[in-house]
């Protein structure tokens, strides 16, 4: 087992290489840093230009290929290069990938966690209000997209607040600048939920739909009459027999839900004034901000590789029969 | 005094479909109940009723109690503390019954403590000893392994051993060997007898095996569209059964120790529930009917000695000590030509010399590699003679399935030679394959999954014949339909408009379509009731003789195989333990497989199965990836137990062939064994018309 999922890392790895690569080459080509320099006024000399964008790797008359060589020897060392105008784009993304983390982290898990429980309660309820509630109501937030979604929610509450008289739910930013201590804790904390509600909408109807039809086809199994025949009652069968073994396909679909998440979180965290990864890499491509572009597409690539693998060791933990071979 | 009393039960599933109508019965201590009937019955959902397991949309009315104590209507967590305390529950089929998640030692603890205030440990330790008590070999290694790890029998010994953890009054088995082989049955229906002695609980024994209830049983009670029909001690009932339908049944089952000859039929299908006739629910298929059957549905009165029967007409059976063979038309099959021929005179349709399939055993997600070699099929040969039907038997596993997949292929095998009809199908142009494509043809077990339930039953028919260029087909078809008791005007409808039973007639229609020589069986009957199983094999006795054809008949039902067939070979782990004529193998087995076998096989005769005395087998077959050396049998054989260091020797570096057995005489002296020691013994014991003989 410790010698399965070793390898599956050491794949993970070559895979993340080869995903940044495939996607600096791509903004490397397409992407145009000079025409920031170039509209300027007074005009800058073309050797200064040049000079500057050489500093920083960003040369488009430098071979492609050499670019890149440099850009791969720096990520290899830990260096991500240089942004645009010359910022350190690993002290940009120190800053931008907590704030990112944060919400994914706690997005995929309220997603998960909420998901999986209200699809476990329709499939037990088929047929009945509360499962078409759900079930009507899972779909429509499917059908929305996230940014639609996201401004929705930031009016609503905007209104809300306007008709109490304070601002009980934050709809803008990280946090509160001007607080300290606990107060800021908390802050933070309020800033939280608009954007977790809106990132994490998607990935509640899309696990409680999946949930309730693995659930459906556990409910009808032997092993669930049996353990009610041996005494348990309803509601413990239910959970510890039915949903325990109901989770395994679920838990398969994690790195799926995953990669839907991480494209949400890009709107989420633009429509919030988050300033995260997602939020970046809108700005860095109207920047022409090649390396940056890079940076985040090789930290996506490491989030969806990561869930991939926390997927496997999830159904690993929760399947004995996948264990065994 | 009775501990379970069940009075007029009926439920109702929503749409008010009534699956069962007024079912009462009880249960003393140390007494086992049967329950037979065929699927559609109502026996399951009535034991369902009884626990109180239903699914939450049936209703369910009448009463039920236990111990005096009333359990229709009572609220849920009384009945919990009820179930698997003093009534627990066997189901049918052991892998999906545990739960895939846990190991068998957690689940049967898990059922300790529900009812007992006991700690893990000591749960987990009952958990071993129950295991150790039902026979399961190093219990407390065993207790960790999960469901998937376990062979469909020891899953069913866990399931006993975690049904009587808390020493239940009663015991509702559902089916509790239907889904295993015979040898393992007979062990796990002896882990039953044993689990009964330990608790004295009263059996509710549900199945459709009238062997199996003859050795289990005191009482019987029959049911038929959701009501009992009759009911009585099991000897009374077995011997001098009073209700046509029972009659029927009894008389409609293949028995190994039966004569061959056809089978008594009932014609027709079960009802629906949806629609019942308005008399006698059996009035339609009844061949003792009178105009006053239909006005009323008989109830089930008493009429002395315990017995209950449903039908205006029992006295009469009982006055004039009436048999299904007496009320039931047998049916007349014309003889075959060819047997006329000796065997040695006829063609040969189907040579195996020494067939040979190994299948890699791969291991791997990612990155497969070959960890071991298979050995389906190692070295098979038989062959089978022109109007011949040669069964082919044996338990999961044994590489018959495999064995028919390599000759339906036609293509060369990885050893050996498969010659059909005279042609080797290693050395077959793509043309002549084709065309041999139409000499061979296939019928397989489920009806249903073989026919594509979009098309019309003619249009399902006329397949192969439009595939092989054939012209004035719907011709062809109306005829192949009334050659297996159809009607033409059947071929407009679907499928899924057809029972069981017609749908298997519809596949060997088929399968006939092309005027084959050689038709292959794989288990055609296997999925069908009892009554509708005679039919089926009756047919298929009738187009063999007057279509002239050969049969390869793949069956792991012996009884079954006894009726249709000339010759049989038993197969054990890719090879064939022994091969000749049936009556040879039947009456004289040599090969000490083929005697646990037979001997494993119920009876449905009460006294003779109480009287029997099995030859049980231990443990379950070896893998086939992993045959032992010399004879593969002899992990399990219970002749080699017995013999002496020297003798062993042989059994372990020696695999033994099929030898002609020197005493095979009689009309056929058609009989071998690949045993060194083979010795010919009896182990079914004759039945009573052989013996007057
Ligand atoms: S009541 Fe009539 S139809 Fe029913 S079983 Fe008796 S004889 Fe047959
Ligand atoms: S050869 Fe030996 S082990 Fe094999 S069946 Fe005969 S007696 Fe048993």
């Amino acid at each position: 087992m410790g010698k399965y999922l070793l390898r599956r890392l050491a794949m993970n790895v070559i895979l993340i290489a080869v995903a940044a690569s495939l996607a600096y080459m791509l903004a490397a080509t397409t992407m145009n840093p000079r025409a920031a320099y170039q509209g300027r006024r007074p005009p800058v000399p073309e050797t200064v230009i040049d000079a500057t964008l050489d500093t920083y790797n960003l040369n488009d008359k430098t071979p492609l290929l050499q670019r890149y060589t440099t850009w791969a020897a720096g990520v290899a060392t830990g260096d991500f290069g240089r942004t645009w105008n010359g910022g350190s784009v690993n002290d940009e993304m120190g800053r931008r990938i907590g704030v990112s983390l944060r919400l994914l982290f706690v997005g995929t898990l309220v997603g998960f966690a909420l998901g999986v429980a209200l699809g476990a309660l329709s499939a037990v309820k088929q047929y009945r209000p509360s499962d078409r509630v759900i079930g009507v109501a899972s779909f429509t937030i499917m059908a929305i997209p996230v940014f639609v979604l996201a401004t929705l929610l930031a009016v609503a509450t905007y209104s809300m607040n306007r008709a109490l008289g304070f601002t009980l739910i934050e709809y803008t930013g990280e946090y509160n600048p001007r607080l300290t201590g606990w107060d800021q804790w908390l802050n933070r904390l309020n800033h939280l939920v608009l954007p977790t509600i809106s990132l994490s909408l998607g990935a509640i109807a899309f696990y409680s739909r999946i949930q309730r039809n693995m659930m459906l086809d556990v409910l009808n199994q032997d092993f669930v009459r049996t353990a009610m025949a041996k005494g348990l009652p309803r509601r413990t069968a239910l959970v510890k027999h039915a949903l325990r073994t109901a989770l395994i396909p679920s838990a398969t679909y994690f790195a799926f839900a995953f990669g839907t998440l991480l494209t949400g979180a890009t709107f989420t965290e633009k429509i919030f004034a988050w300033h995260g990864m997602g939020a970046w890499l809108i700005d860095s491509i109207n920047q022409n901000d090649v390396n940056a572009v890079a940076a985040v597409s090789l930290f996506a690539a490491a989030c969806v590789l990561a869930a991939a693998f926390l997927s496997d060791l999830l159904v690993a933990a929760l399947d004995p029969r996948v264990r065994v071979s | 005094m009775s501990i379970l009393q069940v009075r007029d039960l009926t439920v109702t599933f929503p749409g008010g479909v009534q699956a069962v109508r007024g079912v009462s019965y009880e249960v003393s201590r140390g007494e086992v109940l049967g329950i037979v009937g065929e699927s559609g019955s109502g026996k399951s959902v009535t034991s369902l009723a009884v626990m109180g397991l239903l699914p939450p949309g049936a209703v369910v009315s009448g009463s039920v109690t236990l111990h005096g104590r009333e359990l229709i209507g009572v609220q849920e967590d009384e009945l919990t503390r009820v179930r698997g305390k003093s009534i627990s529950m066997i189901f049918q089929d052991p892998l999906s019954a545990f739960t895939p998640v846990y190991t068998i030692g957690a689940q049967i603890a898990e059922a300790v403590r529900v009812h007992q205030k006991t700690g893990k440990d000591k749960a987990a330790k009952r958990a071993v000893e129950l295991l150790d008590l039902v026979g399961i070999p190093h219990p407390d290694a065993r207790a960790r392994a999960f469901p998937h790890e376990f062979s469909g029998g020891m899953r069913q010994r866990a399931m006993i051993a975690m049904a009587i953890a808390n020493d239940p009054d009663l015991l509702i088995c559902d089916e509790p060997t239907t889904a295993l082989d015979v040898t393992i049955q007979a062990q796990v229906l002896e882990v039953l007898k044993t689990a009964q002695r330990e608790t004295g609980a009263g059996i509710v024994m549900i199945t459709h095996d009238l062997g199996v209830i003859a050795g289990m049983a005191d009482r019987v009670l029959v049911m038929y569209a959701g009501r009992p029909v009759e009911q009585g001690p099991v000897d009374e009932l077995y011997y001098r059964p009073r209700m046509p339908y029972t009659m029927g049944l009894l008389a409609s089952i293949p028995r190994v120790d039966g004569a061959e000859g056809p089978l008594v039929p009932i014609e027709g299908n079960p009802p629906s529930p949806a629609a019942l006739p308005p008399g006698c629910p059996f009035a339609p298929r009844c061949p003792m009917r009178i105009d006053v059957c239909d006005e009323e549905e008989p109830p089930l009165t008493a009429v002395g000695g315990g017995r209950h029967v449903a039908c205006v007409r029992s006295r009469e059976i009982e006055h004039k000590a009436l048999t299904g063979a007496d009320v039931y038309p047998l049916p007349v099959i014309p003889p075959s030509g060819a047997v006329r021929v000796p065997r040695e005179r006829r063609a040969t349709v189907l040579e195996l010399t020494d067939l040979v399939r190994h299948y890699p055993l791969m291991k791997g997600a990612v990155f497969k590699r070959r960890v071991g070699t298979v050995h389906a099929v190692d070295g098979v040969s038989f062959d089978i003679a022109e109007g011949e039907t040669l069964a082919l038997v044996g338990e999961s596993g044994c590489g018959k399935t495999t064995t028919l997949q390599q000759i339906m292929r036609l293509e060369p095998p990885q050893s050996g030679h498969v010659v059909v009809l005279g042609q080797d199908s290693a050395r077959l142009g793509k043309a002549e394959r084709k065309a041999l494509r139409g000499d061979l043809q296939i019928v397989f077990q489920d009806p249903m999954a073989a026919l594509d339930p979009r098309m019309p039953v003619g249009d399902v028919i006329a397949e192969p014949l439009r595939a092989h260029g054939r012209r004035n087909v719907a011709a062809r078809v109306a005829e192949l339909l009334e050659l297996v008791g159809l009607s033409p005007e059947h071929a407009e409808r679907y499928p899924q408009q057809f029972s069981g039973g017609q749908r298997q007639r519809i596949g060997i229609a088929r399968a006939l379509a092309l005027e084959p020589r050689l038709l292959v069986l794989d288990e055609p009957v296997s999925a069908l009731d009892v009554s509708i199983q005679a039919g089926i094999i009756n047919l298929l006795e009738e187009l063999k003789n007057t279509l002239g054809l050969s049969y390869l008949f793949v069956a792991h039902d012996l009884a079954v195989v006894r009726h249709l067939a000339d010759r049989v070979a038993v197969m054990y782990l890719g090879r064939i333990a022994e091969i000749g004529a049936v009556e040879n193998v039947y009456d004289r087995p040599a090969h000490p497989y083929t005697q646990a076998l037979l001997s494993a096989i119920p009876l449905p005769d009460p006294e003779r199965e109480r009287a029997r005395r099995r030859i049980l087998l231990q443990g379950d077959p070896p893998s086939p990836a992993d045959p032992p050396s010399g004879c593969r049998f002899r992990t399990r054989c219970p002749k080699f137990a017995r013999l002496g260091e020297a003798e062993r020797r042989r059994c372990v570096n020696e695999e033994p062939s099929v030898v002609r057995l020197a005493n095979a005489t009689g009309e056929r002296p058609d009989h071998g064994a690949a045993c060194h020691y083979a010795e010919e013994i009896e182990v079914i014991p004759a039945s009573d018309d052989q013996e007057e003989k």
